[in-house]
C-alpha cells in the first residue's frame, strides 16, 4: 500500500516512519509538514492507498483536510487528542484512530484494517462485467444489467443506477441501494446503457439524468455526489433537460 | 518527579541504533524550539497559541515515559482552553526536567 505521513512535527513524523518500516506492505511515498503540500501531491499523485494523519495542525486541521480532498483515500488519524474519536466516525475514509505515542501492536492492528477494507472493497468490485454470452449476441439494452461478483452474475436494476465513476481499472456503480466496484471500463457499461437516461458529463463520470438534483456552474449534483461536468459535454446536458 | 528514559525510542527502534540518534536529534532540534514557543506565548498571554504548543509538547513527554507528566500536561491544555492556568508550575517544572535530561543523552 502506498502510503503518506502527515503531521507537523518532525518527530511524529520519524515515529511513523519508523513503524511503517516493519510493516512490508507499506511503502511511505511521501512525508508532509502540513496539509496544504500533502493536497498539493495528491493532486498530482493518484496512487495514494492511505494517509497518516494528524488532526492538530496549524492552518488546515486534519478534519479540514479530509473535507478538503475529493475521493480521499483511507485515514488513520494519530493525533494526542482522544477526545477527537467521536468526529472521526462521520468520516467514511476513516478507519482508525491511534493515540500518541503510538506503539507497534496498535500501529499493526489499524494497518490490518486498512488492508481488510481494501480487501473488502476490491472483492466488491464484483464486478468483472463479463463478457458472457449475453454480450456476445449483443443484448438489448433493457432494465437489468448483470455483473459478476464473487463467480456469481448480480442483477442490477438499470434505472435505479444513479452514478457511474471511472476509478483506474475499476469503475464504481451507485444504485439507489447498493455501490459496486466492477473491474471494467466507463465505455463498456456505456454502450450497455440507455441513451435517454445516462449521460456522460465527464470523461471519468456517467450520471443517470433523471436524478440530478441541480446543476451549478461546471458541476451537477446527483443526490448527495457532487460530479464534474466538462465544459464541452455541458451544452449537450443542458439540451437534454427540460428547461423552462 | 518520574524521570524520563528512551523505553519508549528503544521499543521502537528494535535495535535500530540509526534510528535511535535520529529521532533523539530531532527532538533536541524540535524541543528548544517549542519551549521558546510556548514562554513566549505564555508572556503574551495567548491562550490559543499556547493550546496548540502545550499539545505538541505533551507528545514530547509521553515519548520519554514521563507518564504522570502527560496527565499533567493533559490537564493544563484543559485549562488553557478555559483561558486559564492551572497546573502551570508543574507543567514548567516537567519542562526543566527534560531540557536536563537531553543535554545528557
Amino acid at each position: 500500500m502506498n502510503c503518506i505521513i502527515i503531521d507537523d512535527e518532525a518527530t511524529a513524523r520519524l515515529v511513523i516512519r519508523q513503524l511503517c518500516k516493519q510493516v512490508d506492505s507499506l511503502n511511505i511515498v511521501g512525508e508532509f509538514p502540513d496539509a496544504i503540500e500533502a493536497i498539493k501531491f495528491l493532486n498530482q499523485q493518484e496512487e495514494v492507498d492511505l494517509i497518516f494523519l494528524d488532526i492538530h495542525m496549524p492552518g488546515l486541521t486534519g478534519f479540514d483536510f479530509i473535507q478538503t480532498i475529493k475521493n480521499p483515500p483511507k485515514v488513520v488519524l494519530t493525533t494526542s487528542d482522544p477526545q477527537f474519536a467521536i468526529d472521526a466516525f462521520e468520516y467514511e475514509c476513516i478507519v482508525d484512530y491511534i493515540v500518541k505515542p503510538i506503539v507497534l501492536p496498535r500501529f499493526l492492528k489499524a494497518v490490518q484494517k486498512v488492508e481488510n477494507l481494501i480487501s473488502v472493497d476490491v472483492k466488491e468490485k464484483p464486478i468483472v462485467v463479463q463478457k458472457t454470452e449475453v454480450e456476445k449476441e449483443n443484448a438489448p439494452k433493457g432494465n437489468d444489467l448483470y455483473v459478476n461478483i464473487d463467480r456469481r452474475l448480480v442483477k442490477i436494476d438499470i434505472p435505479s443506477i444513479y452514478l457511474i465513476e471511472a476509478k483506474g481499472d475499476y469503475i464504481q456503480i451507485k444504485t439507489d441501494s447498493k455501490s459496486y466496484v466492477v473491474h471494467s471500463t466507463l465505455k463498456k457499461i456505456e454502450d450497455k446503457l440507455p441513451d435517454d437516461l445516462f449521460f456522460k458529463v465527464h470523461r471519468s463520470y456517467i450520471i443517470n439524468t433523471t436524478m440530478i438534483v441541480d446543476i451549478e456552474d461546471n458541476s451537477v449534483l446527483i443526490k448527495k455526489d457532487v460530479v464534474p461536468v466538462s465544459r464541452s459535454n455541458k451544452p449537450e446536458l443542458i439540451r437534454r433537460l427540460n428547461l423552462l | 518527579m518520574e524521570s524520563p528514559n528512551l523505553n519508549y525510542i528503544k521499543e521502537l527502534s528494535g535495535g535500530d541504533t540509526a534510528f535511535e540518534e535520529q529521532i533523539i536529534n530531532i527532538i533536541k532540534d524540535e524541543f528548544p524550539k517549542e519551549k521558546e514557543t510556548y514562554f513566549s506565548s505564555v508572556n503574551a498571554e495567548d491562550f490559543n497559541a499556547l493550546v496548540e504548543i502545550v499539545h505538541k509538547l505533551k507528545h514530547k513527554i509521553s515519548i520519554f515515559g514521563l507518564t504522570k507528566t502527560y496527565e499533567i500536561a493533559v490537564s493544563y491544555e484543559s485549562s488553557l482552553k478555559d483561558n486559564k492556568m492551572d497546573f502551570k508550575k508543574e507543567f514548567e517544572d516537567a519542562l526543566v526536567v527534560i531540557t536536563s535530561y537531553l543535554e545528557t543523552i
